[in-house]
């Protein structure tokens, strides 16, 4: 271990020069290769444990009858084969419907959260890449909402969203003179807003820190060099920013992505146990098919489903992205 | 064993991993015989309330019997919950507070321990308790699941000033009579009386009465449910047209859910509520005795009493204790402790709630004119949520459905038979097949 802390500046000299590190002694090269596995063992084995094994026993659960007669001790419960799976993808039955209409809300909430994050975060991080006076106090601004604890920020979202004493509603009906009566914002069908807004408010400034990150990695001069062309602010974005910023983005909407999909806070701070039609994300739609009828064997068939989906999504997410970016590359 | 209950935990939070929060897991069980673990609910205006008026009760333990009691005052959003994930994982609080409803949903789990005659003995026995308490303590012929600790009711309390004002001489009796008083104190932004369209067992507890009331109830004798009744849904119906059709409701009140209803009433902005034990938080809303009257919850017609003349459900708290503690002998010396004469008093005095406990409700504290009413609705008009083991799905369920019907009331759409029996019928559909 101690070799690898500190390379020898005369050995990093010879790499330099010669990158043949093939030719090194076999006994080191064996080392080197068994070094990063070595390595991330640790990581490996924490992940097993955290990860692999509960999802192990979730999905276990999703073959039983796990109801409130078994839940003391589970493993009394029977098996029920695929029942809790056919219940949940049956679609002509209410159970199915609702999940079916949950997931396709959570899909149009999803797409519309990333596109808004990515965006706001992208214009933003743009925009603060020049250097004028107080860019250091809006950068850190901007990330206010990012580094706020999530339950005490959506709690006064929640204040704020109320019908009657809300801050919303006392701006956009009592100041501005929108509509007739006061909206509702937490109940009914303005709900899908109120959570869209939270949503964004919640995620743009990630976006904003992985791009202004990215960015600093697209070398100055390119933009001379364009400008020299005469291609307009526009033009560079489109052709130097946007294309160098291709990795990051790859990333960037991936993880937007999941974790808008799987968002179980924002909709249960803001909403309680019951959430608005409008508004039933799946992931809390999941808590409580399990918790309102105390049937976790049916909750674990919709969370293996889920994450089936998700599962799929990313690996077609990334077959297209990374192959269309080896060609580019080449 | 203990591993494997860790790694049941585990998969439970995993399976929910995806999509839910972690609750909080319990600090399990102690061993040793000189502590107990107690998760209280919270019956106070606030958590550090219930902490003050427990802490003392529980020193004197300590100071008579040398345990020390561990005290946790769980909120209500999270107690259910709690108590699940305790059930779960086998790591929980060796005596918990449930509400009542839950005892015959908890029972079904086997978690609880049962209160057989001997169990029952070394409290000093059933007879103590009054026998409505006891109508809410797990399914009719076992065992029960828990004991009465605070006995609470239904009534409807009246904000003096406001019915002064419109002129009103005396509380209604009849609902007619509500929706009368109600359209005289609806006016210049003021409203007649509040609900809680958000949250979902008070929505099921004001249902629950409505539907004896239409010779309704929401499950058959043999524990089936039956939501979608003529009965049941004309109570459902007249519950949200008190906000749909009467206009006797503020539309705001569908997003209520943590007691906006009873600021309200503080404020002079709504006339009645229909509500148990709301004396504290009136108090710590700066309302003096004096402002607010109480009266018996109305009735279709003619005085309270039993069947269609139901006015109340039996509302309260019962005290379980957990059947995995380690302390069974300490945990039975606990609960007595809670339910003698002495603690009773002092404890349902605190409250504002009535002893479930015959010799303590003599005292002549609960002679008081606002907890006679409740007295008197207990012995005489009150009836016990179904005593089946799906009531918990019943408040989730049926809560849901009122709530996303008075959504419906506030927006302006139309509440029709239909439409309630639809809501009804869909709840119906998700409760577990049996």
């Amino acid at each position: 271990m101690t070799e690898t802390a500190v390379t020898p500046p005369s050995e990093r000299a010879v790499r330099k020069a010669a990158p043949g590190e093939a030719r090194a002694p076999r006994r080191s090269g064996r080392r080197r290769i068994a070094l990063p596995y070595l390595l991330l063992l640790p990581a490996l084995l924490l992940e097993l444990l955290v990860h692999l094994v509960p999802m192990l026993m979730g999905i276990t659960m999703s073959f039983r009858e796990l109801t409130q007669f078994y839940i003391r001790n589970w493993s009394e419960a029977p098996w029920s084969g695929l029942d809790n799976y056919t219940v949940a993808i049956d679609f002509d039955a209410p159970v199915g419907q609702a999940l079916l209409k949950s997931f396709v809300t959570t899909c149009g909430f999803t797409v519309l959260s990333v596109g808004l994050c990515w965006l706001l975060g992208t214009a933003a991080a743009i925009f603060l890449q020049e250097n004028f006076r107080g860019r250091g106090i809006l950068r850190t601004l901007f990330l206010v909402p990012y580094a706020l604890p999530v339950y005490a920020a959506v709690i006064t979202w929640a204040f704020m969203f109320q019908r009657d004493n809300g801050l919303i509603n006392h701006v956009l009906h009592d100041q501005l003179g929108i509509g007739d009566s006061p909206a509702f914002w937490l109940i009914g069908d303005n709900s899908f807003w109120a959570l869209l807004v939270v949503s964004v408010w919640k995620g743009w400034p990630f976006a904003f820190l992985t791009v202004m990150a990215g960015l600093q990695n697209i070398p100055r001069d390119m933009y001379e060099a364009a400008a020299l062309d005469g291609a307009g602010v526009w033009k560079q974005i489109r052709h130097i920013t946007l294309p160098s910023l291709r990795s990051v983005n790859q990333v960037l909407v991936l993880v937007l992505f999941l974790w808008t999909f799987n968002d179980f806070n924002t909709p249960f701070v803001l909403f309680g146990k019951a959430a608005p039609e409008a508004a039933d994300l799946i992931s809390l739609h999941i808590y409580q098919s399990s918790f309102q009828t105390w049937n976790f064997g049916t909750g674990s068939a919709m969370s293996v489903l889920l994450l089936l989906f998700l599962l799929v999504v990313t690996g077609v997410y990334l077959l297209l992205t990374t192959r269309g970016r080896k060609t580019s590359d080449v | 064993m203990r591993r494997i209950r860790a790694a049941v935990t585990g998969a439970v939070t995993l399976s929910l991993a995806f999509t839910a929060t972690a609750c909080g897991g319990g600090e399990g069980s102690e061993a040793s015989p000189k502590t107990l673990t107690y998760w209280a609910s919270n019956q106070g205006s606030s958590i550090e309330v219930d902490k003050k008026v427990l802490q003392p009760e529980l020193d004197q333990f300590e100071k008579e019997t040398g345990i020390k009691v561990k005290l946790e005052v769980v909120p209500w959003s999270d107690l259910l919950n709690r108590i699940l994930t305790a059930t779960t994982s086998g790591q929980g609080p060796d005596i918990l507070n449930i509400g009542n409803t839950w005892s015959a949903s908890l029972q079904s789990t086997g978690a609880l321990l049962p209160w057989d005659a001997k169990n029952l003995q070394a409290i000093g026995g059933k007879d103590r308790f009054v026998d409505s308490a006891l109508g809410s303590t797990g399914v009719t012929g076992q065992d029960p699941a828990a004991v009465p600790l605070y006995s609470m009711a239904y009534a409807l309390y009246y904000n003096k000033q406001m019915f002064k004002d419109a002129g009103i001489a005396k509380p209604p009796t009849t609902w007619d009579e509500v929706i009368a008083a109600g359209k005289k104190l609806s006016k210049n932004g003021k409203s007649g009386i509040g609900v809680e369209g958000s949250n979902l067992s008070n929505n099921i507890h004001q249902v629950f009465v409505l539907g004896k009331q239409h010779g309704a109830d929401f499950f058959t004798a043999d524990g089936k449910p039956d939501f979608t009744s003529d009965g049941a849904v004309a109570a459902v119906k007249q519950y949200v047209d008190l906000m749909a059709a009467q206009k006797v409701v503020a539309p705001g009140n569908a997003e209520y859910a943590q007691n906006q209803s009873l600021s309200d009433f503080a404020k002079n902005k709504t006339g009645m509520v229909l509500w148990q034990t709301p004396q504290q938080t009136f108090a710590s809303q700066g309302m003096a005795p004096d402002d607010w009257g109480v009266a018996p919850a109305p009735v279709p017609s003619g005085k309270p009493g039993q069947g269609t003349q139901t006015n109340s459900m039996v509302a309260g708290i019962n005290m379980a204790v957990f059947k995995n503690t380690k302390n069974l002998d300490g945990a039975l010396k606990f609960v007595k402790f809670m339910t003698s004469d002495e603690e009773q008093i002092l404890l349902n005095k605190a409250y504002g709630s009535v002893p479930p406990v015959k010799s303590a409700q003599k005292d002549p504290v609960f002679a008081d004119p606002s907890l006679t009413v409740i007295r008197e609705t207990l012995a005489a008009s009150a009836a016990a949520l179904p005593q089946v083991p799906e009531e918990s799905q019943f408040e989730t369920v049926v809560g849901t459905a009122v709530k996303e019907l008075f959504a419906d009331a506030a927006a302006g759409r139309p509440v029709t038979t239909e439409s309630v029996k639809a809501k009804l019928e869909k709840a119906q559909q998700q409760m577990p097949k049996k």
